[in-house]
């Protein structure tokens, strides 16, 4: 799956770092960071390799992820599971996955990006240039980030609304269709034959 | 002067002689602290270069923040003479470990006055703008880093907590809960899903509106109309946390919401909704009146549909809320009278211009969770405006005490009695909009939530008697349900 990435800019996050961003060897091509950040959201959701006992028949929830907040569920699968139940679970499950790749990707590029401001304070502080950093500084550097990333923003809620939609509909499907199940397969047995 | 900071660092370990050379183009401070600020410098460029997958930003930055940044004024400041900690052991190139090293090194911190940890749910404890530090650690290692923190003195020996891969496992696999409906966790988990304290606020302001209205107390009329107003209230915050899970999952605020912990399913979450708006919006068309029932309907509308999805798109997502909270009153007071009157919408003025200041200071101090999560507020993206709207709207209270007798709504004592406290609003919005800092934008968010029943006993106590009642006294003072 491609990671959509922002586009970061130094001078993006306010004048007085524009001249004073550290140039680390290696890191000059953002590209190679837009996709080391990738493929650190693609790493798993889970974070242990739970696994519920086999007489369990339902689903369990895991602790949330480290970068990305979000809680893997294991599904339990029954035994005659219906076309329905599986299109279900595989759409939980691919939403899970697109859900942890998303946020893994925000949390760990706002934070580098954190780190990064706090880097050029550091230099600022051996260069006795400036000593603190007020609110409306921060305010630049978040209102950048959500700028920079406001079309990102904007298509994953789209998406995320759809499959949310989605997957509910399918759960209520999946509840009338098997609420008509036990209620058909008790009238034939409760009738005197 | 620019200096490359690695540059000056090698100069000064490598060559102490050379050192009265470099001191006379590098300020003071660097020489006194040149090595402690080397070794840290030096690992947080070490940081930087490492491969990002490594990067576990959060224990990361939070490190770097004790160490760089202290409390007490109103800007983020650097600590000029760093305190003494020992060099910042490598970090490893295994992430786990590097959990386990943040705890070794927060254990052996000496107490400083002002270095208070922050407690995850306590967003006002530091000046720090640094956001979200324990958000993605599991509850136990949380409670690690505040043990560590609350050791007094440095001249222990470090308790070193080092977990082996197998207790990790163990620990994280405890975690996993079965997504099982626990009926008996089941009011609890509804009352956390419909906010039920926002919507005892929202049946408290509407039950207000029913008292202010100028006819004879009907207590059915009231009951029915509270609790119309209640159920729809509860409907909207179920669907309002049913949009945001994954939102809600990134914020240490709301990450304990039922729907991110999976105590429910979102099939359930919606039902519950269901099962409460369409009774409650019945209820007050059928048994209230149409139009109470309307405005009901109306404001689950645009807190589910307008708010919501409003809330990661632009600004303008505050003065909708605004308007959600402003029009509880007003169909308090249309179930009382049946009827929209200018009275009925100063009341609904008078939330909605409560809502800046009370809002604003709120998503100040969570700024940084706002910001990361995608949240486009006042306070993230124009923090001067949001200053600036949060004092207008205060002063704006005093005006519009002055209009409840023109209006009809108060006798003329009201402007009198409710400026003490609409003067204490203002004087803390004012202090907000001079400091700009967590202390001041806490004290007013706090002092809004009691400003408002106050407020509004206020207006009860001043309420305009009926003249139509001829002899009957009017129960001018009802006591507001709670």
């Amino acid at each position: 799956m491609v990671v959509v990435c922002p586009i970061y800019r130094p001078e993006q996050i306010g004048p007085w770092c524009r001249s004073s961003v550290i140039r680390v060897r290696g890191r000059g091509c953002r590209l190679g960071w837009h996709v080391a950040i990738g493929h650190q959201a693609k790493d798993c959701v889970r974070s242990s390799a739970f696994q519920p006992a086999p007489d369990s028949t339902h689903d369990w929830i895991g602790p949330p992820n480290r970068l990305s907040n979000i809680r893997p569920i294991t599904y339990h699968v029954p035994a005659q599971e219906s076309a329905l139940e599986e299109r279900l679970r595989r759409l939980r499950q691919q939403t899970e996955v697109w859900n942890h790749e998303f946020w893994a990707y925000q949390n760990v590029a706002f934070n580098k990006l954190l780190l990064d401001l706090f880097s050029v304070l550091l230099l600022a502080l051996f260069t006795g240039r400036k000593h603190t950093l007020g609110s409306e500084e921060m305010a630049l550097f978040y209102k950048s980030f959500l700028d920079t990333n406001r079309t990102r923003h904007a298509n994953y809620n789209k998406e995320w609304y759809r499959r949310n939609f989605r997957i509910t509909l399918l759960m209520g499907r999946v509840a009338l269709t098997n609420a008509w199940k036990t209620v058909t397969n008790r009238t034939p047995s409760s009738s005197p034959s | 002067m620019y200096v490359p900071a690695r540059a000056c660092m090698v100069t000064i370990t490598k060559c102490p002689l050379f050192l009265g050379l470099v001191g006379a183009s590098v300020s003071q401070k660097l020489l006194g602290n040149a090595s402690i600020n080397y070794q840290t410098a030096r690992s947080l460029i070490h940081l930087y270069r490492k491969d990002p997958s490594n990067w576990i930003t959060y224990q990361q930055l939070h490190f770097l923040k004790r160490q760089y940044v202290t409390k007490g004024s109103s800007e983020l400041h650097q600590r000029a003479v760093p305190k003494q900690t020992p060099a910042i052991p490598v970090l490893d190139e295994r992430d786990d470990s590097v959990v386990q090293r943040v705890q070794h090194v927060q254990a052996i911190y000496p107490p400083h006055p002002a270095d208070i940890m922050p407690q995850p749910d306590d967003v006002t404890s530091e000046e720090v703008v640094l956001p979200v530090i324990s958000n993605a650690l599991p509850s136990a290692e949380r409670t690690l880093l505040k043990k560590g923190s609350e050791r007094e003195t440095s001249n222990e020996t470090p308790h070193l907590h080092v977990e082996t891969d197998e207790a990790r496992e163990a620990r994280l696999d405890r975690q996993w809960k079965e997504l099982k409906v626990d009926v008996s966790e089941l009011p609890g988990v509804y009352a956390r899903l419909a906010k039920s304290r926002l919507t005892a606020l929202v049946v408290v302001t509407a039950a207000a509106g029913f008292a202010m209205a100028p006819v004879p107390f009907d207590p059915g009329m009231f009951a029915l109309a509270c609790l119309g107003t209640g159920l729809a209230s509860c409907s909207a915050n179920s669907i309002n946390q049913y949009f945001e899970v994954p939102f809600d999952s990134n914020m240490n605020r709301t990450k304990n919401r039922p729907l991110v912990r999976g105590q429910i399913s979102p099939l359930h979450a919606v039902s519950f909704a269901l099962a409460c708006g369409v009774p409650g919006v019945a209820l007050l068309t059928l048994a209230v009146n149409p139009l109470t029932g309307f405005l009901g309907a109306l404001n689950i509308f645009l807190y589910t549909c307008c708010y919501t999805p409003l809330k990661r798109l632009s600004i303008v997502n505050t003065w909708v809320g605004a308007v959600v909270g402003a029009i509880p009153p007003v169909m308090g007071w249309t179930a009382a009278t049946g009827s929209l009157d200018p009275a009925a919408l100063l009341m609904g003025a008078f939330l909605y211009s409560w809502q800046f200041p009370h809002f604003n200071a709120l998503s100040w101090n969570l700024r940084e969770d706002y910001s990361r999560g995608g949240y486009r507020m006042m306070s993230v993206t124009h923090p001067d405006m949001c200053r600036r709207v949060a004092l207008r709207h205060s002063v704006a209270l005093v005006g519009l005490s002055c209009l409840g007798p023109a209006a009809g709504l108060t006798t003329w004592t009201f402007p009198l009695v409710s400026l003490p406290i609409n003067l204490y609003i203002s004087y803390l919005a004012l202090r907000f909009y001079h400091r700009a800092d967590r202390g001041s934008a806490r004290k007013l968010f706090f002092c809004s939530l009691w400003h408002l029943p106050m407020l509004l006993l206020l207006a009860l106590t001043c309420k305009k008697p009926a003249k139509e009642q001829s002899g009957a006294d009017l129960p001018s003072a009802n006591p507001v349900p709670s």
